[in-house]
């Protein structure tokens, strides 16, 4: 294979200042993640504690194998969305190995408004669920919820992406075969109480989970009986007499044993249907891609220097070299596992889009994997590459991207605007995985050039009717819509509303796409059947 | 000389004979009982036969089976090696009888010295020096009774027929004889079938000096100088040395003479051990008993001596003369021996049982090891629970001990509880360096020898964690390559989490100090490799090694270089350092889940045993503290106690029968419940 020679030095001035800068977004990215795992804060986690429950986050790592990694999902859902803090959304969600298989476990936090869910709370479980489902991947479920937030509730419960399409996905995937595992660590109220219902197997925990669809204060309330938690709906209830749950647990590590048990006996086996190689390490430090990205987002650098320190061996065999430079294709491997790489270098021409096209035909013919870094302001503009043709080749991509079947991650390193967030393979087009760079732009233009568009109509206006416009006036006019794209493009506000996965370290991209196609693998790769291309 | 010899033992002793007889060019035949199909003893023998079952009586006390096996090896002699049969005039004849040479005394030999009371008679017309004592034949209670009051208290009370130290008891007062009596003749029947007793003035400051003595078939006997064997607990030796320290020339020769005339008085040939009680301040010693065997220490003796005792009783046995006269031999240097035994030092010497996980032994020079098992081999609970004989020779005593502290340094053994410790505080007591020896040496200095091992440093704590971050990584290797998917990154034990450092924690509690507290230990895996880890006391260290199919480990710790044996089965882990070793367990919180339902009681058989007696009725109503029920296990008596107020509801098991270890042998209720 073709092994990527680095362009750059790292000596240079340049490869200081742009380390820096992206040291910085990444320190503000560990801070502001650190700040989220604190959870509903030190008081709600005391009391939680108290009880003699494990924090969720424990709970997570208790569950899983020893030492292995943990994939967290949407960490900073709903991040500065809400008029009060709800770290995480009040649950968190992930990818684990339990007894030696991936799955998605999603756990409630308690110590956030008492697990209770938020509008994006419903997202990010749903979403959750989504991965499990495309990538095959068992789901354990640990409940620790009082249910719907009330005063939420038009936004949380009667829409077909709402509180319901929980229940929905549990009774779906298990028709799939996808085991649906539930472990009551808390309470499980009203809706929630399906969540262990729907489930192949549910476990509760003694003095500790409960389940009914009304609480004691609804009973009391419509019949007059008064009853505890734990004789309405406790373990004791719901094992020896209900059997709505089919495992009794003394405590929190008992009950993750438990789960490790039936994950452990749901006789699944992995069968990556790719050709593997041993993984090997990139040549050239993954840390380097710090000092590669420009601090000018305008300023062009060669994608290539990134691609080498994200695969295996640093190497790279391009497909159409010279045709469509600006989009890089190629084969490589990441872990051992052979991937197409769609990187863009530049923005989209007709042939660049045409080579995307071809190159993920082949992909597809073959059962490879793709992956996007996706770095675009868009598709090439003006009478030339109208007339070129340019909308029914960018339609080439698009259509290739959204109907390609092998698995699909997309990473945004740069900027993701317009149609070419569409043919890079953007949020509606189905990545198994998205993940952005905390340096990542994301919007329907930059904020620039919809304030210098807006401004354009404006002035138009102004000027047909005979009167002018000042620079100062024009610029009262742009400033604040720069400012509302900069911070609706930036990616903590896009992660916060879930248009991710999760916003990562530039150096871990080879960590995060090795176990989001790792993950991936537990799903056969399907035959693609393309729609038609117009010529 | 023989072609081919059957060794009629097993063990160390079975394998240090199945040396010498090779080095000589004798074939041997070992035999064995179920329990030892694999043992050690049977695999470096030239031929091996089974003789019975696990229980010493049915196997290696069978004198049928072993003659037959003889015989059909075709062996000319029998080595009898010490224990089972080799003090038993029967067997003795029996061999004489199948046409077998007996390698050991002659029949009257041992008779004449196999029931104390006979032979201090006899030694007595041999003119030599006895503790003033009763060894009459009349044991009728109040006689024993009178004459321990006209001996004078503290008096000893011993099995006519017993040594070893079994159905040994001491009567410090009038008050304590008849139960002491009582607890001695018991012992003395179920280990001996013979429960007949003599008593003894009780010394008060005795040291155990024996000494080897050696015999042929044409008169010639001689002395191989002596051993000292105060360093005793409960009359079983634990240390042993040559020369005596503090023993003067002309003292070695007046005791080497007397033993070698009670050898002659009653016609002795081969390898015999002459016990003594030796009174240092008043120049006096005591004939105590004969042992017409190869004795367990006798490595000392062939360490300072350079001679092959096994190879002179295989000589001697084939007819041939002494190879050396007395004024041949010479002390060279000095020597010193252990018995390292599977065994809780804490919990009153308790025999352990199990599987040895890990073994090794120190090696080089002046340092020699004779043992019987091997790594994955197991203490059984049948026989004895010696793991080997660990014997130091320096050029002189301090050179020894020092020699002996190294060497018992380097001694690893995984998977059991053993008195390795014990030994190594013995070693460096300085009333021992000092020589200030007698018998009750132990009792004495108990609390020293006794105290609680230190909790373990935050440095073996480190490196504990480390090996077990190292196997774990190990491991998911393994388990990677051999799965469908082995380039997995989710198969990396490097903790990796998104958009933060990768944290872990263990927890470990010490197994080998009592109560010890669990420690957490918290881990954060270092981008590059290695981990950084604290141990809750500001404590803190970079870690990074490597550990080796065997165990071996090797790292840094902190700036540290550090390198020790690393041991793991089940969820406990053994470390051996330089200087010590470590047990921990591993407090997993999945599987202490389980533990949670703990039953009550204590009233558990703490190993495999028989039930010997019942002491109360049920239904009755206890003390806490109050005997309930006798177990005999590992050949020693123990009664478990209540252990509160409370009823005693129903025995489980009736006397005599066999219990493992852990079972609930009381139905307890205690008061309040």
């Amino acid at each position: 294979m073709t092994v990527l020679k680095s362009t750059i030095d790292i000596r240079s001035a340049d490869f200081g200042k742009n380390s820096e800068t992206m040291r910085g977004l990444v320190a503000d990215l560990h801070a502001t993640v650190s700040q989220i795992k604190q959870g509903g804060g030190a008081r709600a986690r005391e009391r939680h504690l108290s009880r003699g429950k494990l924090l969720p986050r424990d709970r997570v790592r208790t569950l899983l194998d020893p030492g292995t990694p943990y994939l967290e999902l949407s960490q900073l859902a709903a991040h500065n969305v809400y008029d009060e803090p709800i770290p995480a959304a009040g649950i968190l969600t992930g990818i684990g190995r339990v007894s030696g298989r991936e799955c998605v476990i999603v756990a409630n936090d308690a110590t956030v408004k008492g697990g209770t869910y938020y509008p994006l709370t419903v997202k990010k479980h749903l979403r959750a669920q989504e991965i499990a489902r495309e990538n095959n991947l068992p789901c354990i479920y640990l409940v620790d919820s009082g249910g719907a937030n009330l005063p939420n509730q038009d936004q949380v419960f009667p829409d077909r992406e709402h509180f319901g399409r929980i229940f929905y996905n549990q009774a779906t995937m298990s028709a799939t075969g996808i085991p649906q595992i539930a472990c009551v660590m808390g309470s499980c109220t009203a809706g929630g109480a399906y969540v262990p219902a729907m489930s192949d197997e549910a476990i509760i925990v003694k003095n500790q989970g409960t389940i009914f669809l009304g609480g004691p204060p609804l009973v009391k309330a419509a019949t007059g009986e008064v009853v505890s938690p734990e004789d309405l709906g406790g373990a004791d209830v719901h094992s020896r007499i209900s059997g709505v749950t089919d495992h009794y647990a003394l405590n929190d590590a008992h009950a993750l044993s438990i789960v490790r048990q039936i994950i452990g006996n749901l006789n699944r086996y992995k069968q990556p249907d790719i050709a593997l190689q041993p993984a090997r390490e990139p040549l050239h430090e993954e840390g380097e891609i710090y000092g590669i990205i420009p601090n000018d987002v305008r300023k062009p650098y060669d994608v290539r220097d990134v691609i080498a320190r994200v695969v295996d061996g640093s190497e790279l065999d391009e497909f159409k070299a010279l045709y469509g430079t600006t989009l890089v294709c190629g084969f490589a491997r990441i872990f051992g596992y052979p991937v197409g790489i769609i990187a863009n270098n530049g923005i989209l021409f007709s042939e660049s889009a045409l080579k995307g096209a071809h190159f993920i035909e082949l992909c597809c013919q073959r059962g490879i994997p793709l992956v996007f870094l996706q770095n675009i302001t868009g598709f090439m503009v003006g009478r030339k590459y109208e007339s070129g043709g340019i909308a029914k080749d960018g339609a080439k991509l698009v259509t290739a991207v959204a109907c390609a079947k092998v698995p699909k991650f997309t990473v945004i390193i740069g900027g993701s605007f317009g149609a070419g967030n569409y043919g890079m393979c953007g949020r509606a087009y189905g990545p198994r995985f998205l993940w952005m760079w905390p340096n990542a732009r994301i919007s329907v233009m930059g904020g620039e050039q919809a304030a210098s568009v807006l401004a354009q109509v404006r002035r138009d206006n102004i000027e047909a009717a005979g009167k002018t416009w000042s620079a100062e006036e024009e610029e009262a006019m742009k400033a604040p819509l720069r400012a509302q794209f900069e911070h609706e493009g930036h990616p903590y506000y896009a992660s916060a509303r879930l248009w991710d996965d999760g916003v990562i370290d530039p150096a871990e991209t080879r960590m995060v796409l090795g176990l989001s196609i790792s993950a991936a693998l537990n799903a056969p790769i399907q035959p693609t059947r393309f729609g038609v291309f117009r010529m | 000389m023989f072609s081919k010899i059957l060794i009629a033992n097993r063990g160390e002793i079975a394998c240090r004979i199945v040396r010498t007889a090779r080095r000589m060019g004798i074939a041997t035949v070992t035999v064995y009982s179920d329990a030892d199909r694999d043992a050690m003893h049977v695999a470096v023998a030239d031929e091996a036969y089974r003789i019975g079952p696990p229980s010493a009586r049915d196997s290696y006390l069978n004198v049928e089976s072993i003659v037959a096996a003889a015989k059909r090896a075709g062996a000319e002699a029998i080595h009898p090696g010490y224990g089972f049969l080799s003090e038993n005039a029967a067997f003795a004849d029996a061999c004489a009888a199948a046409g077998l040479v007996f390698i050991g005394p002659p029949a009257s030999a041992i008779r004449a010295m196999g029931g104390k009371s006979e032979a201090k008679a006899l030694m007595d017309k041999a003119g030599i020096p006895l503790v003033p004592g009763y060894h009459g034949v009349d044991q009728s209670p109040h006689i024993l009774a009178e004459q321990a009051e006209l001996i004078g208290y503290p008096v000893l009370i011993k099995a006519s027929a017993g040594g070893g130290g079994r159905g040994m008891k001491v009567a410090a007062q009038a008050s304590e004889f008849a139960s002491q009596l009582a607890s001695a003749k018991r012992e003395a029947a179920s280990s001996f079938g013979d429960d007949r007793v003599l008593i003894e003035k009780y010394l008060e400051h005795p040291r155990h000096v024996e000494i080897q003595v050696f015999a042929d078939s044409h008169a010639n006997c001689v002395y191989l100088f002596e051993r000292d064997c105060s360093i005793q607990r409960r009359h079983q030796k634990v240390i042993e040395e040559a020369p005596a320290p503090n023993f003067s020339p002309d003292m070695r020769e007046r005791m080497g003479r007397a033993a070698v005339e009670a050898a002659r008085a009653i016609g002795y040939v081969g390898a015999g051990t002459i016990e003594f009680l030796y009174d240092a301040a008043a120049g006096q010693f005591y004939f105590m008993e004969m042992n017409t065997r190869l004795q367990v220490e006798h490595p000392v003796t062939e360490m300072i001596t350079g001679l092959d005792l096994v190879e002179w009783q295989l000589r001697v046995a084939a007819g041939e003369t002494l190879p050396l006269s007395q004024n041949d031999l010479t002390i060279s240097g000095h020597a010193i021996e252990a018995r390292l035994y599977a065994e809780d030092p804490g919990r009153g010497f308790l025999p352990q049982t199990g599987r040895l996980t890990h073994l090794a032994f120190p090696s080089g020079e002046n340092v020699r090891v004779d043992t019987g098992v091997r790594a994955g081999d197991s203490i059984s609970v049948y026989y004895d629970p010696m793991i080997a004989k660990l014997i130091a020779w320096g050029p002189d005593r301090d050179a020894a001990i020092h020699r002996f502290g190294v060497a018992l340094a380097e001694t690893r053994v995984g998977g059991l509880k053993t008195n390795i410790g014990f030994l190594a505080r013995l070693a460096n007591h300085a009333a021992f360096k000092a020589a200030d020896l007698d018998t009750r040496f132990i009792e004495r200095h108990n609390d020293d020898l006794l105290k609680r091992p230190l909790p373990a440093s935050d440095a073996a704590f480190a490196l504990a964690a480390l090996g077990l971050l190292l196997a774990r990584t190990e491991e998911a290797h393994r388990a990677a390559r051999a799965s469908s998917d082995p380039s997995s990154p989710w198969a990396h034990s490097n903790g990796w989490r998104l958009d933060d450092e990768a944290r872990d924690e263990l927890r470990l509690r010490e197994v080998s100090v009592e109560n010890a507290e669990e420690k957490k230990i918290d881990v954060v895996y270092r981008r590059g490799g290695g981990w950084r880890i604290a141990l809750g006391n500001g404590s803190a260290f970079d870690a990074q090694g490597e550990i080796a199919a065997d165990g071996e480990l090797t790292g840094t710790i902190g700036d540290e270089k550090v390198s020790a044996v690393w041991k793991s089965a089940g969820n406990e882990i053994t470390l051996f350092t330089k200087t010590e070793s470590r047990r921990f367990a591993i407090v997993d919180r999945l599987q202490g889940a389980d533990a949670a339902q703990v039953s009550g009681g204590s009233l558990v058989a703490p190993m495999p045993g028989r039930v010997i007696s019942l002491l109360v009725e049920p239904g009755t109503h206890v003390e806490a503290n109050q005997p309930v029920v006798v177990l005999e296990a590992m050949k020693m008596e123990h009664t478990l106690r209540a252990p509160s107020q409370g009823t005693v509801v129903a025995f489980r098991y009736a006397a005599g029968e066999q219990v493992d270890e852990g079972a609930e042998l009381v139905d307890f209720r205690a008061d309040g419940n």
